[in-house]
């Protein structure tokens, strides 16, 4: 049976540093929502020198666009993103402190050496289980970025969400190491 | 001629996209289950619970499979006796499209434009629509709200005709050995062969939507099919792409008539909530 290991955020480099790629992790805490159009804003400021509207050191970011929420939910259905459209993004982010991100799919090897640098985590959320990851949101605001829609950063207060953690901050990576055992020829 | 209203074409719309985002195909499910007790991956197995899990929520619930709730693709058979009165047809449809979205709590995808402004259309419109003229005096409707994380993953490639059917299937396993985790395996994997270029893109579009289990009707694209499934099977890519057998649930190949000189192929993935619906007037 796989371990399931119980985080909290904000993340400090001990527990980033514990975490192995291929735990199974449940989070709780708080999380910040960005996909495309919400790092472009954030890079812009870092590059203009300006202060950003959140405050990311120790967080996560969770690549997620959600659904309206239908009345009585807290969050409408919110499965990850394909993360390599944050990849040019992600090292200014990093540089700040960031120490998690929640998406699917293959990181740049920029990415991923500045993962090491800082000391992060990347997790992945199973893609289309969109509903159920749902279910572990339990209140959901806006912070910024509003006229964005569903793509402004939102901050959601979670229970449990399930992730596995894909590269480790050692650079250990799900997807380079499972898939060849299951390859046939 | 037979009178259809512009409102009723609108309504027809709405419920087949409420429909599509929030029940997946029985063959779907059943396909994923059948996956899930051939899985020998131990994450592949907890992937795919997931999905099954997460389908049987949004149906109960009500709510969206997956909150990528796509762009919005019609294709429609519009027969020929049919008469639309009291509204415009493709304008019918949007406001179908946009009621859905809106009132059913989908998300809104739809930019204005692809490169410079980027602002969201807050509507899910404008619809991608495809109308065939057809003999008889009714309208059949087939809908697929098409989410970006497969369709980024899509491939055209103009082949030679030397190539064959190695180079067919090369072409195919090597699209989705690319994609990796990146369009949500287990994916359902629509090709399109011959015709233009941008036929052959129709028809891989389409071929994601064949029911699972059917193949195609000439045994030779069948082979072709299972082959292709196989090999792709093979690379291990698994479900979430975290490792396993089951990287995709099928593979459909249609074809269209080409030039002497051509062989057009395009691959089309759908991720595993390939959704959609249909429905006659």
């Amino acid at each position: 049976m796989v371990n399931v290991i119980k985080i909290k955020t904000p993340l400090n480099d001990d527990t980033v540093l514990q975490l192995k790629a291929g735990d199974n992790v449940l989070i709780s805490g708080y999380l910040y929502t960005g996909r495309d159009a919400a790092h472009k804003r954030l890079v812009d400021l870092i590059e203009e020198g300006k202060e950003l509207p959140i405050n990311v050191n120790g967080q996560i970011i969770y690549y997620v666009g959600p659904a309206p929420a239908k009345p009585g939910h807290a969050c409408g259905s919110a499965g990850p993103t394909t993360s390599y459209r944050m990849d040019p993004y992600a090292p200014y982010l990093l540089d700040l402190g960031l120490k998690g991100m929640i998406g699917k799919g293959l990181r740049s090897k920029e990415v991923i050496d500045s993962m090491i640098k800082n000391k992060a985590v990347y997790f992945g959320a199973v893609g289309g289980a969109a509903a159920l990851i749902s279910k572990s949101i339990v209140k959901s605001e806006t912070i910024c970025y509003e006229d964005l829609g569903t793509e402004a950063i939102h901050r959601f207060l979670v229970e449990d969400f399930p992730a596995i953690v894909i590269i480790d901050a050692f650079g250990n990576n799900l997807y380079e190491t499972e898939p060849p055992k299951y390859a046939i020829e | 001629m037979r009178k259809i209203k512009a409102s009723q074409i609108t309504e027809m719309v709405k419920r087949l996209f409420l429909k599509a985002n929030y029940y997946i195909g029985d063959d779907i499910i059943a396909a994923l289950k059948s996956a899930n007790e051939k899985e020998s991956s131990e994450i592949g197995k907890s992937v795919l619970g997931m999905i099954l899990k997460n389908n049987e929520i949004a149906a109960k619930e009500e709510i969206a499979i997956c909150q990528d709730t796509g762009l919005a693709i019609l294709f429609i058979k519009l027969g020929q006796e049919v008469n639309i009165v009291d509204g415009s047809f493709s304008e019918a449809i949007n406001e179908g499209v946009e009621r859905a979205y809106v009132d059913g709590y989908l998300r809104k995808s739809c930019v204005t434009d692809p490169v410079i402004d980027r602002k969201n259309t807050s509507t899910n419109t404008p619809a991608i629509i495809y109308t065939d003229i057809v003999p008889g005096d009714k309208i059949h409707f087939l809908v697929a709200p098409k989410g970006f994380g497969s369709e980024n993953m899509s491939a055209l490639a103009m082949l030679k005709p030397a190539d064959g059917v190695k180079g067919a299937i090369d072409f195919i396993v090597e699209t989705v050995k690319k994609a990796g985790p990146n369009p949500c395996p287990p994916t359902i994997v629509g090709v399109g062969i011959g015709g233009t270029s941008e036929l052959a893109m129709m028809i891989a579009k389409k071929a994601t939507l064949r029911r699972i289990g059917e193949h195609n009707p000439d045994t030779r694209y069948a082979d072709m099919e299972i082959e292709s499934l196989r090999r792709i099977n093979a690379l291990g890519i698994g479900p979430g792409g975290l490792g396993g057998n089951t990287t995709s649930l099928a593979v459909n190949i249609d074809y269209a008539p080409t030039h002497i000189a051509g062989m057009p192929i395009a691959v089309n993935i759908c991720c595993h909530a390939a959704r959609h619906a249909e429905g006659v007037l």
